[in-house]
């Protein structure tokens, strides 16, 4: 069943076009690499089909309701209920404890201080981070720094996970690692990842690939 | 890969027979090609010939009696020789992906559908050595990691060529 559809999209910055004309169908609980060399509009895929950036033209459906066409308020809600993110740089908040940082998301809904960091800890102790709960992002290593953000991705029970070069940043053995842990704990939940990337290794974890180049999703399995 | 160095190296241990020698190999090296029976006795035989293993009596058993063989100081000295000299590494100028990417430009045919084509069977390998990689033991994991990272390089040359194929293209024609 498609979870997430996007057509025709467009977005340009200044006289730079991003995506002319992309598409990308998302099935519920598949993992998806999306590749492409730099600067091929991967990434501004991801933000679009996310809802983090609005694209100049085109759809972009999740479920039964239209992303493209909903209120930055409905489309931030979304974001918080039903999809999580991880980032190259796991972009954790400096001042607050790894354990703080992946009970953000849960807090941020109205979950009680005590029942958050109770659930943030089961999803680092999966990702093998728990150790590091009481420590700040800059105290622990970029592989742990990348497991803590993928614990935040998914503490709140998301349907899809948006992963831009979550291993962008780490050595071979460590990315495997993370790609390893994010893949199983996805697979796990029936979360559907969206993973982008340029590493034919990191794309060998998922369930099919989407090939972006000059703007123009190639999606292979739904073409035409 | 040389079968005769990689059982004899195997046969450093101690003295097996044909059949256990087989198997040891087929676990440690074979990987999806098993040796067959043949190619270990013709072998073994080669070995015997050169002085680099000896017969080292016979096992009686249920089924037909199998000779057991033990490598020479020869064969010992054989082995060191090989592992001590470097593989010629493979200098990869005739490819047969660069002539499917040349002829289909030649002949007015897409080079971007057999780039495409070949990237998706790529990726469909490496997808299946990580997925084994995830369920098997370190030597699993390295030998897969072996042939991940050679696809890899595949892989980039595809895509670098991908990008390139309207300027080749250009050159092909002139």
């Amino acid at each position: 069943m498609s979870l997430l559809v996007a057509q025709d999209l467009h977005k340009s910055f200044g006289k730079t076009h991003a995506l002319e004309g992309a598409a990308l169908t998302i099935r519920a609980g598949e993992i998806v690499a999306v590749m492409g060399p730099s600067g091929s509009g991967k990434s501004t895929l991801l933000h679009c089909i996310a809802g983090i950036l609005p694209p100049d033209s085109g759809v972009v459906r999740y479920g039964d309701r239209e992303l493209t066409a909903m209120s930055d308020r409905d489309r931030s809600e979304l974001r918080r209920t039903d999809f999580g993110f991880v980032f190259q740089f796991g972009q954790l908040v400096p001042e607050l404890t790894c354990l703080e940082n992946v009970a953000v998301p849960l807090r941020l809904s109205g979950t009680k201080r005590r029942d958050a960091e109770r659930l943030a800890l089961d999803w680092m102790a999966k990702l093998e981070v728990d150790t590091v709960a009481d420590q700040r992002p800059g105290e622990t290593s970029g592989g742990q720094g990348q497991r803590v953000a993928i614990a935040r991705a998914l503490v709140t029970g998301p349907k899809v996970i948006f992963a831009d070069e979550p291993t962008g940043a780490l050595d071979s053995l460590n990315g495997e690692r993370v790609m390893h842990l994010l893949t199983t704990a996805a697979r796990d939940t029936g979360a559907a990842v969206v993973l982008v990337t340029h590493e034919a290794r990191v794309a060998a974890y998922s369930d099919r690939e989407v090939v972006v180049r000059d703007g123009k999703a190639r999606d292979v399995e739904f073409a035409g | 890969m040389s079968i005769g160095h990689a059982l004899l190296g195997l046969l450093e241990g101690g003295p097996r027979h044909g059949y256990d020698l087989k198997r040891a190999y087929d676990e440690r090296f074979g990987q999806d090609r098993p040796l067959a029976y043949g190619q270990v006795y013709s072998t073994l035989s080669r070995l015997l010939k050169n002085g680099l293993v000896t017969e080292a009596g016979v096992e009686a058993g249920d089924g037909p009696e199998r000779k057991r063989y033990a490598i020479t100081d020869a064969g010992v000295t054989d082995v060191e020789r090989w592992l001590g000299t470097p593989e010629k590494p493979e200098p990869y100028l005739q490819n047969t992906l660069f002539t499917k990417v040349v002829l289909a430009l030649l002949s007015g045919r897409s080079a971007t559908e057999v780039l495409d084509t070949q990237r998706a069977a790529h990726l469909t390998t490496m997808r299946d050595l990580t997925r084994r990689k995830g369920d098997g033991d370190l030597a699993d994991q390295l030998i897969c990691d072996f042939a991940l990272f050679h696809l890899e390089a595949d892989l980039r040359w595809l895509e670098l060529t991908a990008a390139r194929v309207d300027k080749l293209a250009e050159e092909v024609a002139g």
